[in-house]
């Protein structure tokens, strides 16, 4: 039996982009909370809980472009191109995102432009982070091996919305690890945030799940037939039980399990996705196995992935664990 | 629009987001080195200069590490943005020495630069100074790979082309390429070169302040023993790097020399010093030739030959008067650092290295010089590498993705905007950290203190702006 290697190097790079999404995905939130937080001394213990981890968290987008790039380079040749603007106005906006994290704390007369630099660093990157997720699902004109729609394919309604709903998630990703990061006034305020974050990040999900076959005939014919349908049921179920938790987890103030339930819930957005796109990589036409790289080269750089991504995550547990509890005004690591 | 085309634009995009980024990742390679020998002299001497010198140092490794990894994102994604007919076709084999280059470096710096920048006092001293070498060692790690994927596009071995894709066939010859060993050892050594007249020119400023600055005194002495150990090294490196592309690129050497046609038999190949290059007559203008010199360089005989541009058919020449002048500027350059070297050996010979204001200034002016010299280099051997993307297989044309020229304007005015601003702040924030006084620098991190640094740009205490 021969190991179905692109599989296994689509399950890889899920894994990194999860980890980016879910990593500085509460790091982007932060600075999407931003503006509903007055006062410097509360913005700096918003920004001092994520500024000994912002970095690493990002090399896990490097990684999934890398790894995208290595193992399916069909896919990265493709979509890279198609999503041009986005991406390079997702570019730039986490370099404005990433300066202000050193340069923030240096500053007094200028210390306003790097909060917008931070602040709408943030909220651009992780709008057109959204964009590019819906373009991808709308699907992209390919035809001999290379992208062959306009330039402006991705610009719809459906990835304005998903650009919009990703803000919502990643704020409430923000918001629980706030919740989990602060305390006093400053954590109340979260608290205060994290119900309607909820309702707009479920809203969301519900119009994006009920739009996306609307628009998508395979889609439909996907989710709505037998046993596939058997397989999705629990989604939409573990949502909902997820939602309804961490509603009541902003009454009874769970302060640590609260943005862990929020992790769980964009783990089964994102899962949704694998089961509604697998083994498609571009859709609305290209597997896996059409994208996949030579097997010499998947085989080749499994050999790294699989030793050195575990060290990697020990490493980064450890930083955490070093970085526990709560954040005080005036004890910054700045 | 403007005459240009949509190749050209793309063209210009990356050659300005990768000649900016590049700065930053040369002057780390250099300066996590000198750390990592500073940080050895201190703990093997016990000599307190070293510890100063550590850390005045590293709060600008952290200014410059910083700014490497944000222009460093860009260009992980704009192999596939703008180059996607080469990301396709290239990618089973530069993808994944991409990946590996994150995997085994990107990890391990971020890891590691932690405890380097803010870990003193909390760590033991022996554990702070292998996270020291482990940083350094990181550097020269990300290095290796992505030279290793640069040499292979300059010539290209280990792989078999199936349905017009490059597929790794043997990936020792990948890695092992012809060109990599050159190039490595070239590029190493002028990140060390360009650092050393960084660190040789911040000295000269503070002994130009005050001539009895120990930690001064220490980091010209320092450079000067470096520049006058790495010139000569280099200039044979170079010149052996030459002769591999010689033999792999020839077309290259013909335009880096300005030489078009073949010589007649039985005649040395001048070298030419000065010219006008013209792509239109095929000749060169104004030209001061030296007899004999370029078979004497290029062959080590004096009769040797090289093919004439004019061997080659008119699409395949690079842009000769690009790549003849930044051969120039490079070559030049190197010859003038050599001479620093050299007149730095003969100030300390004569007990004169802390005394001659004149040559301190001119160290002071020449802190640039390797910098610009490693980018005349590179643009001479990507420039060389044209029409090009992977040499003599594909064509730079075939690589580049179908973006309007609307589009690739928007973007190159908004890199080129974006990339001012923060190269703005970052060398503004650092000249003020070389002017603070090397002898005074106060631990950081200690028992005590208050203000824990943790982030890379973060680790000097002192205020961005002047308190008003």
């Amino acid at each position: 039996m021969t190991i179905d290697l692109p599989v296994i190097w689509y399950l890889l790079i899920g894994f990194a982009v999860a980890m980016y999404v879910m990593m500085d995905g509460f790091s982007l939130g932060v600075g999407i909370l931003f503006p509903f937080i007055k006062g410097d001394e509360n913005r700096d213990v918003m920004m001092n809980t994520v500024a000994p981890v912002w970095d690493g968290n990002q090399t896990w987008m490097i990684l999934g472009g890398a790894g995208l790039y290595g193992a399916f380079p069909l896919a990265y040749s493709v979509i890279l191109p198609a999503m041009y603007l986005p991406l390079i106005l997702m570019l730039l906006a986490l370099i404005f995102r990433g300066i202000a994290f050193e340069f923030r704390f240096k500053s007094n007369r200028s210390r306003k432009w790097f909060d917008l630099a931070f602040s709408g660093g943030a909220m651009v990157a992780t709008f057109s982070q959204g964009v590019v997720l819906g373009g991808i699902i709308n699907g992209l004109a390919v035809s001999e091996r290379a992208y062959q729609g306009g330039t402006f394919d991705w610009f719809s309604p459906f990835a304005l919305f998903t650009g919009l709903a990703l803000m919502a998630g990643y704020a409430l990703l923000g918001a629980g690890w706030l919740i989990m990061k602060t305390e006093g006034d400053l954590q109340k305020r979260f608290y205060q945030l994290a119900r309607p974050l909820t309702l707009l990040l479920v809203a969301s999900m519900i119009v994006i799940s009920v739009w996306t076959p609307l628009s998508n005939g395979r889609i439909a014919e996907r989710w709505f037939t037998f046993p596939n349908i058997a397989w999705f049921a629990p989604v939409p179920i573990l949502v909902a039980l997820l939602s309804w938790s961490i509603w009541n987890g902003v009454t009874h103030s769970h302060e640590r399990r609260l943005f862990f339930k929020v992790l769980g819930l964009f783990f089964l957005g994102l899962s949704g996705l694998v089961i509604s796109f697998f083994p498609l990589i571009i859709p609305p036409d290209i597997t896996l196995w059409d994208a996949a790289s030579a097997r010499a080269s998947q085989s080749f750089l499994i050999v790294g992935y699989v030793i050195l991504v575990p060290i990697v995550l020990i490493y980064t547990a450890y930083s955490y664990y070093v970085f526990r509890g709560k954040v005080r005004a005036g004890e910054g690591y700045h | 629009m403007l005459g240009f085309e949509a190749l050209d634009l793309a063209r210009f995009q990356f050659a300005f987001t990768v000649s900016f980024h590049i700065l930053f990742p040369a002057f780390s390679i250099g300066l996590a080195s000198y750390l990592m020998v500073l940080e050895g002299l201190w703990l093997k001497t016990g000599n307190e200069i070293y510890h100063n010198l550590y850390r005045f140092w590293v709060r600008i490794f952290a200014v410059v590490f910083g700014l490497g990894v944000v222009s460093g994102v860009v260009m992980a994604y704009e192999f596939g943005t703008n180059w996607s007919g080469f990301a396709e076709r290239a990618g089973d084999i530069t993808g994944v020495l991409l990946t590996y280059e994150v995997l085994t470096a990107f990890f391990m710096e971020a890891g590691f630069l932690g405890i380097m920048l803010f870990g003193e006092g909390r760590v033991s001293r022996r554990l702070h100074f292998s996270a020291t070498c482990l940083v350094a060692v990181g550097t020269l790690i990300s290095m290796t790979w992505i030279l290793m994927s640069n040499s292979w596009m300059q010539t290209p071995a280990g792989y078999e082309v199936i349905d017009g894709r490059f597929e790794p066939s043997n990936w020792l010859e990948i890695m092992f390429n012809p060109s990599f060993p050159y190039r490595i050892v070239h590029m190493g050594l002028a990140a060390f070169i360009s650092v050393g007249f960084v660190v040789g020119g911040v000295g000269a400023y503070h002994l130009l302040r005050n001539r009895r600055d120990q930690a001064a005194r220490k980091m010209f002495s320092m450079a000067m023993w470096a520049i006058l150990v790495a010139l000569p090294v280099q200039i044979i490196a170079g010149d052996m790097h030459g002769l591999n592309t010689l033999e792999h690129q020839p077309a290259k050497v013909a335009a880096m020399e300005g030489h078009w046609e073949n010589e007649p038999d039985q005649k040395g190949m001048p070298l030419v010093l000065f010219a006008l290059p013209s792509m239109n007559d095929a000749a060169n203008h104004f030209e001061l030739k030296v007899p004999y010199a370029s078979s004497l360089i290029l062959t080590h005989t004096l009769d040797g030959k090289i093919q004439g541009l004019k061997d080659w058919p008119r699409d395949e020449w690079p842009d000769v008067p690009l790549v003849f002048w930044s051969f120039r500027i490079m070559v030049g350059l190197g010859m003038l650092m050599l001479g620093m070297g050299v007149v730095g050996l003969f100030l300390r010979w004569r007990g004169q290295l802390y005394e001659a204001r004149w040559f301190q200034r001119l160290a002071l002016f020449t802190t640039p010089v390797g910098f610009i010299a490693l980018l005349a280099g590179w643009i001479t051997t990507e420039a060389g590498r044209q029409p090009w993307v992977v040499y003599g297989m594909l064509r730079t044309e075939d690589a580049v993705s179908m973006h309007s020229v609307g589009s690739m304007l928007t973007t190159l005015i908004g890199f080129m905007v974006v990339y001012a601003i923060i190269f703005g702040i970052g060398i503004y924030y650092m000249l003020r950290l070389i002017r603070s006084e090397p002898m005074n620098m106060v631990p950081s991190g200690g028992p005590g203190h208050e203000r824990q640094p943790k982030r890379p740009m973060s680790a000097a205490d002192g205020s961005f702006e002047e308190q008003n």
